[in-house]
Formats: structure tokens, sequence, C-alpha cells
């Protein structure tokens, strides 16, 4: 069942390939800890995709390879076929931070973060242009939000600040949306939004890369996982990759899990299990093989 | 009456003194919100402290003091980093070793070789004496920083609020930041011929706390900032002028006043508003 990332040599054809290519990056920091080691992935747009390790798997040094703060000792990342750089000079990427890496008390108002998205289309002064404005009033509307544009952002509840960075990303326009552990302090309902306007970016072509604990929601609404525990373990279509032995790997015996079968769970002669794999946050319920799936519009038809 | 309270704008030194203030004044303010936001408030003390060699040194050479203060600058942030790097001493303990040190050097040398400024002109300013030479320095200085901020201060302000979002749309952070503080630098020598080395801490952050009270947005907070600190700096020398008192410590108390003002009555987040808050919240449950 385990995937092996496959190696894909670069030549000048799959370069022009829109989307994230992650070749052989390895990332040594400056006190000679090594948090990724040969790390090959490639992702096409119209994808989402969940990023998922423990903590210090390498999941926030991935990102940081792909935001060019932090250089790769070996390998390389493209953008859209191009170096991380010219990438984001061209605003192909977006970024959604997490919740506690915002100073909430800082004095700007909704419609101030979302303006920050058109920034890097802006001249050098950042002047926004009457264009600016109505992408900015667009990307509030959309994640409902258009209300609380006068609020500093220290006002809101957890879902709503949510919705405002990722109003911001919209606004950015970005092929490459990063999102890192959006679901964190975040309400049900705001979870289904946030995954429906994902859902609706697929669509649209664009290409998302989510750093996720919540295991649970991963086969409701992603289409491919890296699995990661400092270099990828794994990588590919959800059902192949996200099973309870690649996971049992990438956890390596962090996870909490529950299992339960024979005649504890059936009176017949059905040999599935129930399983339950929990990091902190929703658990990931599989039936046999198979992740259960809460929302229909993702599922697959029942193993039998 | 009227005529006496006009005799300072009868002074060359008296009007070169108002309208320097003014200017240091009103870039520190700019400054000033930024580093209050961070965090970093500290920093600025310990920057005013640490080039107080510097300055010393270039008197006594006779050298511009701008040379000397970014020397002592240099050698100030050098020390901090190996002595953190060869210890396990807290950040909080190291900044307070050097920046005392290096104090204390400066007070020594200014007494011990003779120069054309006095000790006491260093640690408290006196920008009623202030020569000419200084006076373009300071000039260069904040006019320079001034208008670096006034076209960069949004880019400044992604940097500030949020590093990823930065990057994410090609901006190099490392630079911007690194521009900041070459600013932060350069300004607090600036602000030492203005109200001293001790005093250098308020001019780069009182303003800032001040309009931070008053508003959610930052570009508005800015612009009441710099109207804090240059209103503050040029009414502060006007008065030390009757009072005959240091120009530094009336800037620093006239900053403290509204800054209390705001404190109580701030329409949002001011004491009494919130007090005022409770209360309908209290006889909307009753």
């Amino acid at each position: 069942m385990l995937t092996q990332p496959t190696r894909v040599e670069l030549n000048p054809a799959s370069a022009l390939v829109a989307g994230i290519s992650v070749h052989g990056l390895t990332v040594t920091y400056n006190n000679g800890f090594t948090a990724v080691r040969d790390a090959t992935f490639d992702l096409e747009p119209g994808t989402i995709c969940a990023l998922v390790g423990v903590n210090g798997s390498g999941k926030s040094t991935i990102f940081k390879a792909i935001m060019g703060f932090v250089r790769p000792s070996a390998g390389e990342v493209r953008l859209c076929g191009r170096p991380v750089e010219e990438a984001l000079k061209r605003n192909i990427v977006a970024y959604v931070p997490q919740s506690e890496d915002v100073d909430w008390n800082f004095p700007v108002l909704v419609e101030d973060v979302v303006m920050m998205g058109r920034y890097g289309h802006m001249n050098f002064l950042r002047m926004p242009s009457r264009a600016d404005r109505y992408k900015i009033d667009e990307a509030l509307e959309r994640v409902g939000m258009s209300a609380y544009r006068s609020r500093q952002i220290g006002e809101l509840s957890g879902g709503q600040k949510k919705r405002v960075f990722l109003a911001r990303s919209l606004a950015q326009e970005g092929r490459i949306i990063l999102l890192d552990e959006p679901f964190t302090g975040v309400d049900v309902k705001t979870e289904a939004a946030i995954i429906g306007l994902l859902r609706e970016l697929r669509a649209a072509g664009h290409l998302m890369l989510v750093s996720t604990h919540n295991l649970g929601s991963v086969p409701d609404f992603c289409d491919e996982v890296v699995l990661i525990n400092r270099t990828v373990l794994a990588a590919g279509p959800t059902a192949e990759v996200f099973t309870q032995v690649n996971l049992e790997r990438a956890f390596g015996g962090v996870l909490r899990n529950f299992s339960m079968g024979g005649t504890a769970l059936h009176d017949d002669a059905d040999s599935r299990r129930l399983t339950v794999l929990t990091d902190d946050e929703r658990p990931l319920v599989l039936y046999g093989d198979q992740p259960g799936v809460r929302d229909a519009s993702n599922a697959r038809p029942p193993a039998k | 009456m009227i005529a006496e309270l006009l005799v300072p704008f009868s002074y060359e030194y008296m009007l070169k003194a108002m309208w320097v203030s003014a200017l240091v004044g009103a870039v520190c303010a700019f400054l000033s919100a930024y580093l209050m936001l961070k965090g970093w408030s500290l920093m600025g003390d310990a920057l005013a402290h640490s080039i107080v060699p510097g300055v010393a040194g270039a008197y006594i050479l006779g050298i511009p003091f701008a040379f000397g203060a970014f020397f002592a600058g240099i050698l100030a942030s050098v020390s901090m980093g190996f002595v953190k790097q060869h210890t396990r001493l807290r950040e909080d303990a190291v900044i307070g070793l050097v920046f005392t040190s290096l104090f204390a050097l400066g007070l020594l040398m200014a007494s011990i070789w003779p120069m054309s400024v006095s000790v006491q002109t260093i640690v408290l300013g006196n920008i009623l004496a202030i020569s000419n030479e200084d006076v373009v320095q300071v000039a260069i200085i904040a006019g320079v920083s001034l208008a670096v901020l006034a076209l960069k201060w949004k880019d400044l302000m992604v940097t500030f609020f949020d590093e990823s979002h930065a990057r994410s749309m090609g901006l190099n952070t490392v630079f911007l930041k690194g521009l900041f503080f070459t600013l932060l630098s350069a300004c607090t020598v600036a602000a030492l011929q203005t109200v001293g080395a001790c005093l250098v801490i308020a001019m780069v952050v009182t303003p800032g706390a001040t309009a931070y009270l008053l508003t959610d947005r930052f570009g508005r907070l800015i612009v009441i900032s710099i109207a804090i600190g240059a209103i503050t700096s040029f009414v502060g020398a006007y008065i030390s002028y009757f009072i005959d008192g240091a120009t530094g410590g009336v800037i620093v108390t006239l900053q403290t006043l509204l800054f209390l003002v705001a404190f109580y009555l701030a329409p949002k987040h001011g004491v009494l508003a919130a007090r005022r808050r409770r209360m309908e919240l209290a006889g909307a449950e009753a």
C-alpha cells in the first residue's frame, strides 16, 4: 500500500507545468540541524493537497522553502515552473497564516488586511486603484465578511479571523495558496465554509497546500496527501496514501489509536475493524481500510 | 504680555532649537509607531545609551558625532551578539549588561579627556546651544529618514504585521528590517542632541503609544503620532526658554501629559470609555 514518491527528472518541458514541484529538497539550518532531507513531490493545479506530519516533521520548513524564507542546501523548489523568488514577485503564492502567528492587537481593520493582499499588484507606493478596491469588496463578500470590514481584527471571533485572511489570499489572486493549520480554533460551520471555498478555488484551477492536524477532515476535501517526517514518506492520491499503515509510519506512535473489531463490533463474519486515529483534532475513522467520509460530495463507494 | 510670549521667536538660537526639535520629534514619532507594536521599545533605550562613548569620542577627536555614534552602535550590537553566543544568559540580561557598560565608558571618557561639550550635554541634550554643524547633521539625518519612511511605510507595515505575507508578495523582509533599524539608530543619534541619551526612549515610544489608544488604523496612527512628536517637541523647546529648564525634560513631560489624557479620555480604548461600556453592560443585564 505504501506509495513511494516517484522521482521525476527535471527537463525543460516539465519545468513549464504549473503547480508546485519540490525536487530533492534538503534544508539544513545554520545550527547544523537538517529539518528536511531529500524531499520530492509534485502537485498539479486544481488540487487540494494536505501536508501531514507530526510537529517538528518539517511541515513549516517546507512552507518556508516554498516562501523563500530558507534556502535549500540541496535540491530545488519551483512554482509554476519558476524559481521561488521570481514566482513570489509575480504574486503566484498567497499565504494564510496560523492564527497564533498573527498579532491581533495590531491597529488594522478587516479591510486593511484584505487590502494588503493587493499590495503586490500596486506600484511601489502601494496606492490602491479602483480595481483594487473592487477586488477587496469582492473578496470580503465571498467569505461573508462585508459587514465586518470596519472592525479592528482583534474584535472578531476565531472563525471570522480565518475568513479575513482567506479573503486576503483571494484578493491576492495567487495561483498557489498555502494554508497553515486553517481549522485550528474554528467552529464546525466555519470549517465547512472554508472547505466549500477551497473546493470552489480548486474548480477555478488553484492549487492549495494545507498543513493540518485535523486528520478526520483530510479525506473530506483533499485530493492528494503528502505525508512527511523529515522527508517525504508518501505522496499521492488520498485514497492510496492516507492509510492506517502510512499514518502510523508518519506519526510513529504519537497518534492516539483506538481499534475495534471481531465480536466486539459485529455479530456476523464481517472482518473489518473500526479504527480511530487522532492527533489532537478531529479523529480519522477508518472502517476496514476506508476512511469514513462525512460529506457526500467527496464520498467513495464503501468497500465490500 | 503678548510681546513677552513672542520673545523666543526673536532669537535665532531659539528658532533653530524649536525647528530642529520639531523635525527630530516628528521622525522619532514615526519610528515609534512601529517600535512599540513589536515589543522592541527598550531597544531604543539600549541603543541611545550605547552610542554615548562614540559621541564622546567624536567630540574628543573633533570628527562629526554621527560617525562616532555609528561605530559605537556597531560595537554594541557585535558585543551583544558575542556575549549571547558564548553564554547562556538571557537576551535582556545581555542587553542590560552591554548598554550600561558602554554608557559608563562614555561618561568615563568624557570626564577624563577634555572636550568641547560637557557630559551633561550628552546625557541630557542641549538643543539651545547646538552648533551649526550639528544642526546640519541632525537635519540631514532626520530629513532623509522621514523621506524614506514616507515612501516605504506600507511595506514596513506589512513586514511588521505579517512577515510571511510580505515574503509571499516578493518583498525583501530582511532588507526592510535592516532599513528600519538603520533609521532607528540614525534618529536615536539625532535625538541625542535634543533630549539627551536618557530620554531618547520616550521620543521613540510615547507618541506611538498615545496614538495607539486613539485609532485602530495604522495610517492614522502614524499621522497622530507624528503630530504629537512634532508639536510637543516644538512647544517643549519654546517653553524651556521661559522656565530655563532642560528642553528634553519639558518635551517628554508634555508627551507624557498627552499620553495620560488619551489613557483616560480616548473614545474607544480609554479607561473611562471602558468603564462606561461596563456600566452599560451591567445596566442592560439588570
